[in-house]
């Protein structure tokens, strides 16, 4: 409540010209009230600046003062700003008086109305006396008005009533009470707004005019007083860029004045106040670097201008205020759109608020001792009674530079030091954090807002709230540790530890002993001797020595608290990994994977690092699947305090310092877990026993390091062994390992595959499997898998059969789960597999065996599942390959054939296949386009083919009168297998179809058939006949023209022209006699059809045999002989 | 001088403090760690477009009522930061730089000593007596 940490309010607003409406009674008149309304409610921030007060007719403003000064020669000023000043001039003397009065043009009573508003005016303008307050009237009339000039009466009347008032027409207005009530009022309220402006500038002036009359040497003060005054009437007057031109001189002057213990107060307050001001303009005018420059001056100027020693305190409040205020200045801007930065922005200035604050506090702790004798109404009394601000109430008006009373100022100090020491300065501390900590945040300074988070926490300490502070300290401790700024970690622990004494708090006290008395802390060693003997005090269910340096009263009421906690168990849990405390855990499974028939083992390493020994109630480990969980733990034998290392019925968890201790757990895997991972949940490692109180310090997963080592070079070099040669314990070495994943057991089947490389495409290829078991013991529930892809995708090219070789058009792709009986140790069993390549190409066939075997372990039977794998790779060729040949009947390969005339197909088998081929059959399936000449037989049953043989067969075809220029003849299918000397399995026959080709039709009108033995001889006759066949519906004339040839002689037609009638023949005779022996060439025939000439006869020399094999002369044997 | 001398890590943990009045230790080792907000700050904003060069020294990180903190980051971002008192105006700019190229050439040297492991809180003597000359 002193000045230093004060300001008023009427400073701290925005100055609004004041206008005082009259004549309105707003209680009992609805239009009056609706008026009122109009000027004050729903003040939108578009209208003008003005503060509206409704007055009496009769009400008295405050009086001026009569004697108007004509000089200041022997004035000497009391102060620098009156404490009433700036009040009255926002709420009491009005700038307009606005005289609300109910007249209309055509009022009957007109005079005497007249006469009721003049006398009005009078007294307002008594009560006005000496000040340049304007004063206008407002007429509330009824009606709506004329357009201006047309209204006769009223214009005379109102120039009758400003005569009568004494008012200037600009003064007089009219308030039609209409619908348009609010648009009425804005327009008034800008015709006030202008007046009261000019009114304000010239009381602005009239101050300024004081200028002349002032001297250096004793108005100092006046200089400083009237540069505010006329800044201020500026404000009133909305002109801000002239008040800040004043206030700016009015911060000069001040700056200028003598100070000296005594006056140092009020040159403060009056300096803050105008920094307050000029910042405020400077933020206002967009030109917050102004602003911050004029604060920085203004603080390092009066940083270091305490004043009086005892009241210190007074001065940091001051600054702390300073800086607030800055602060809110600079929010506020932020809010309207300023932007700030990181480095400058309100929250540096609310921290330094704070740390005057804290300053403040430490100083009033120094000087200020509670006496018994306060009042504080009379104190609040004292201080408002002071006409300056700023001044001291025991001398008020006091400016002089001797020094004054030493009794009455040795008693005032006393009493400003006892109000001092009443204050809760935690409560201005906190909030002032607060602020800067949100500030922080927002400027993305996280250490910052930490810091301040701290210092938060340390206040809510000193202001004995240590639940608060304990959980705020709590929050940021968190971040110091990921930080490791271990200084700063133990600095707020031992705050944390006290605060957790204090209020009793066992897990906290339990959780921030283990911190202190571990590695990280910069504790001095007797100090960790001390809390780790408290440490030991808790667990074993006693109440801790109190923290050094404890407010007395609180160790008491802790006492209490503790006594009253060791009645009830208590058992808690620590997250470890959260904190860096002094005992450190790694779990490892000492293997990658474990077969389900193998124990899984589980080491856990724990060191502490402390002054002394402790000892553990249990240790345990939580895995995922939780059967396990009961092989997983060790339950010390002894008590807590028991001190040394013996063996003992559970186990041993007695922890030396330093020396890292390995416990070891191990079980057999289930059989669900087969296949899956068994992993570290949870390593819990309590203290103290669950009877009376037990922290359980847990790590999730299988822990670590404490602190995890920062990455260098030197870890890249290779790991020393977990164990030297000494048998100690290599802490670094060991790396924490939480999963373990259980592999199936090894099977020790055999699988042999027989089969022989390559595989036939289309053929049953044999492969024997035969399964050898090498187990001990019998197995059971044997299950035969064959896959041919491991994927989902199924292949579709290659078909699997067992034992018995079918292919019914549907590939099974994958044979799963077939029963096989079950194998005495030593056993075999077999089975045959055929496999059917559709296409070749390689591909993989996966062989599984699954079986159940009994595995005896540590007197135990344990069935295991367990599994085979085999894989081998098939590698599928084409059997051979066939062509098959289209040839006219004189052997010559053609692609046309003659409708009703035969032709031959061939088809040329070539074996390709690296084993000899067995061909039971062939056949030829013909389209209908086709039919055979004579019974089909094949020519390939039984033939055998190895590699590179050929084979062929000859079948004769005739065309059928077909629409199509050309027909596909069909398909021809072979029927064939593997040969093999000594078959394993007998393996049936497959069929391998193959396409024949298509050939081109043509129909001719006739056809020439020549008919000859199948040989002559050297001088015996040969008669051969010419055939000629007319397949037209017409009668046809042919001319034939035999050659002579010099092979033969011939009796016969040389030349002749004949007629075949529709569908008949003509047979041309003749009698050849070989002169000579050899393949010759018959006589050449030519054949010419009147209807087709010159086209024939190439047709039908190609579709007759042109030569024939002439045997020579047979020998007598006797002659020969 | 200096009255403050820091040392910080990759990680931002301290290597090494140096204070001069060392009644308020903590004090500063709060300074200099809440500094390291504004070094972030400044590294990252650089770090954006690296095709530039980044100057080592940060300059005035920021100033609070008593002391200015200078801030400057090596290449592997080891970070130095120095506190001088505001009351000092005999310290420029320059000054404070070669302040700076000081503590790092010996940093370099101390660091090139193979018994020193990188990450370890700095004990050299020597290093210790070079950061007392500037204080």
């Amino acid at each position: 409540m002193s000045w230093g940490s004060e300001l008023p309010a009427e400073l701290l607003c925005r100055p609004t010209g004041l206008i005082a409406l009259s004549g309105l009674d707003i209680t009992y008149n609805a239009i009056h009230k609706s008026i009122w309304d109009a000027f004050c409610n729903n003040r939108r921030p578009d209208r003008v600046p003005l503060q509206f007060i409704v007055v009496q007719g009769d009400h008295e403003f405050p009086k001026c003062r009569t004697n108007k000064r004509q000089s200041y020669e022997w004035y000497i000023p009391k102060g620098i700003l009156k404490t009433n000043w700036m009040r009255k001039h926002l709420n009491l003397v009005p700038a307009v008086v606005v005289i609300f009065f109910d007249l209309d043009w055509d009022e009957p009573l007109w005079k005497e109305k007249q006469m009721e508003c003049a006398t009005r005016v009078e007294i307002v303008r008594n009560a006005l006396q000496g000040r340049g307050t304007k004063v206008s009237v407002v007429l509330i009339q009824k009606n709506a008005p004329l357009p201006p000039g047309e209204d006769v009466v009223a214009v005379e009347r109102a120039a009758s009533l400003c005569s009568l008032c004494d008012l200037s027409a600009k003064h007089l207005y009219v308030l039609p009470h209409t619908d348009h009530l609010v648009g009425y009022t804005i327009r008034l309220e800008n015709a006030f707004y202008d007046l009261s402006q000019s009114y304000y500038h010239g009381e602005a002036k009239k101050v300024k005019a004081h200028r002349d009359f002032l001297n250096k040497t004793t108005h100092q003060l006046l200089f400083v007083r009237h540069q505010f005054k006329i800044a201020f009437y500026n404000e009133l007057k909305q002109d801000t860029h002239t008040a800040l031109k004043h206030y700016k001189q009015a911060y000069g002057h001040l700056l200028e004045l003598r100070m000296h213990d005594t006056n140092l107060l009020e040159i403060k307050v009056n300096a803050g106040f105008i920094n307050y001001k000029l910042c405020r303009m400077s933020f206002l005018h967009n030109a917050p670097l102004d602003g911050i420059a004029q604060f920085r001056k203004h603080i390092d100027f009066f940083k270091s201008k305490v004043g009086i020693a005892e009241l210190a305190f007074e001065h940091s409040a001051w600054m702390s205020k300073q800086f607030q205020l800055f602060g809110d200045l600079f929010d506020e801007a932020i809010k309207l759109g300023l932007t700030a930065i990181q480095t400058q922005h309100p929250g540096f200035y609310y921290q330094q608020a704070a740390n005057h604050s804290i300053a403040r506090k430490q100083l009033c702790r120094g000087f200020c001792k509670p006496s018994l004798k306060t009042d504080e109404t009379a104190y609040l009394e004292k201080m408002k009674a002071l006409d300056f601000y700023g001044q001291r109430y025991w001398r008020p008006n006091h400016q002089s530079i001797d020094p004054p009373d030493p009794v009455k100022e040795k008693e005032g100090i006393a009493e400003l030091q006892n109000m001092e020491s009443r204050v809760d300065h935690s409560a201005i501390i906190i909030p002032q954090l607060n602020s800067a900590v949100a500030q922080f945040k927002k400027y993305k300074s996280p250490r910052m807002k930490r810091y301040l988070m701290v210092q938060m926490g340390e206040e809510y300490y000193h202001g004995k709230d240590y639940q608060r502070s304990l959980m705020l300290l709590c929050k940021v401790m968190w971040d110091y540790r990921g930080e490791r700024w271990w200084p700063l970690l133990t600095s707020i622990l031992v705050i944390s530890l006290k605060c957790a004494y204090l209020t009793a708090k066992v897990q906290d006290y339990v959780s921030n002993c283990l911190e202190l008395i571990g590695p990280y802390t910069k504790c001095a060693a007797e100090e960790k001797t001390r809390i780790q003997m408290n440490l030991l005090r808790v667990i074993s269910n006693d109440a801790p020595e109190p923290e050094p340096g404890l407010d007395p009263a609180c160790v008491e009421k802790a006492k209490v608290l503790w006594s009253s906690n060791s009645v009830e168990p208590c058992v808690f849990s620590i997250e470890m990994q959260s904190i860096v405390p002094l005992v450190e855990c790694k779990a490892k499974f000492k293997a990658d994977t474990v077969p389900a028939d193998v124990e899984v083992e589980i080491e856990v390493f724990l060191r502490i690092k402390c002054p002394f020994p402790m000892r553990f109630y249990k240790l345990s480990v939580a895995l995922n699947n939780q059967i396990y969980n009961q092989y997983c733990e060790i339950i010390d034998g002894h008590g807590i305090s028991a001190a040394s290392e013996m063996e003992s019925r559970g186990g041993d968890l007695y922890l030396v310092p330093d020396k890292p201790k390995v416990f070891r757990f191990s079980f057999l895997p289930a059989q669900d877990d087969v296949g899956g991972k068994i992993e570290i949940t949870d390593v819990t490692l309590e203290l103290g026993t669950r009877t009376a109180r037990c922290a359980q310090l847990h790590w999730m997963g299988p822990g670590g390091d404490a602190v995890i080592q920062v990455q260098t070079a030197q870890h890249l070099l290779p790991k020393k062994p977990i164990y030297s040669i000494e048998d100690t314990l290599n802490w670094d070495s060991v790396e924490a390992q939480g999963l373990v994943r259980v592999i199936p057991r090894a099977s020790l089947l055999d699988v042999l595959i027989e089969h022989q490389q390559p595989c036939l495409q289309n053929e049953f290829y044999v492969c024997q499997l035969t399964i050898i078991n090498k187990e001990d013991t019998a197995i059971s529930d044997v299950r035969l898998s064959i896959e041919t892809s491991e994927s989902e995708e199924e292949d579709q090219t290659t078909h699997l059969c067992l034992d018995n070789a079918v292919f019914g058009g549907h590939i099974v792709s994958n044979i799963s789960k077939v029963s096989m009986e079950e194998l005495a140790p030593g056993e075999k069993s077999s089975k045959t597999l055929f496999i059917k390549c559709l296409q070749t190409g390689n591909r993989n066939i996966f062989i599984y065996i699954n079986y159940m075997v009994e595995v005896h372990k540590k007197n135990q039977v344990i069935p295991c599942m367990c599994q085979k794998k085999e894989m081998f790779m098939l590698n599928c060729v084409e059997p051979f390959e066939v062509t098959v040949k289209v040839m006219s009947m004189k052997f010559e390969a053609t692609e046309v054939v003659q409708v009703d005339e035969p032709f031959l197909a061939m088809p040329e088998i070539h074996c390709t296949s690296p084993w000899p081929v067995e061909i039971q059959d062939s056949s030829i399936k013909l389209t209908s386009y086709v039919v055979h000449t004579d019974t089909f037989q094949s020519q390939l049953q039984g033939v055998c083919l190895k590699k590179t043989e050929c084979a062929a067969e000859c079948i004769s075809l005739k065309p059928l009168n077909s629409i199509h220029p050309t027909v596909s003849l069909g398909t021809y299918t072979l029927h064939w297998r593997r040969k093999r000397e000594n078959s394993i399995a007998e393996e049936p026959f497959v069929s391998t179809v193959f396409p024949l080709p298509t050939v081109s039709l043509e129909q001719l009108p006739i056809s020439v058939e020549l008919r000859l033995p199948a040989y002559g001889s050297v001088k015996t006759l040969l008669p051969i006949c010419y055939t000629i066949h007319n397949k037209t519906p017409y009668p046809q004339e042919i001319e034939v023209n035999v050659e002579a040839s010099d092979s033969f002689m011939f009796a016969g037609n040389k030349q002749v022209h004949f007629r075949v009638l529709p569908r008949k023949a003509y047979n041309l005779m003749y009698n050849l006699f070989p002169l000579m022996p050899g393949h010759v060439l018959l006589p050449k025939m030519h054949l010419n059809m009147l209807r087709y000439p010159g086209t024939m006869d190439l047709i039908v020399q190609k579709s007759v045999p042109t030569h024939i094999f002439i045997k020579p002369m047979g020998k007598a044997l006797e002659k020969a002989a | 001088m200096a009255v403050c001398v820091a040392v910080i890590a990759k990680e931002n943990y301290p290597l090494y403090i140096k204070t001069i009045p060392t009644d308020n230790e903590l004090k500063f080792y709060y300074t200099v760690h809440t500094s390291l907000d504004v070094v972030e700050e400044k590294v990252s904003v650089v770090g954006k477009n690296s095709n530039e060069l980044r100057e080592l020294y940060l300059g005035l990180l920021y100033p609070t009522e008593d002391y200015k903190v200078y801030g400057y980051v090596t290449n592997t971002k080891v970070k130095f930061v120095i506190v001088v008192e505001s009351s000092n105006t005999t310290l420029r700019d320059n000054e404070i730089r070669s302040m700076f190229r000081k503590l790092h050439n010996s940093y370099v040297d101390m660091l090139s000593n193979p018994f020193y492991t990188p990450g370890e809180p700095i004990t050299s003597k020597t290093f210790e007596n070079i950061v007392l000359s500037m204080m």
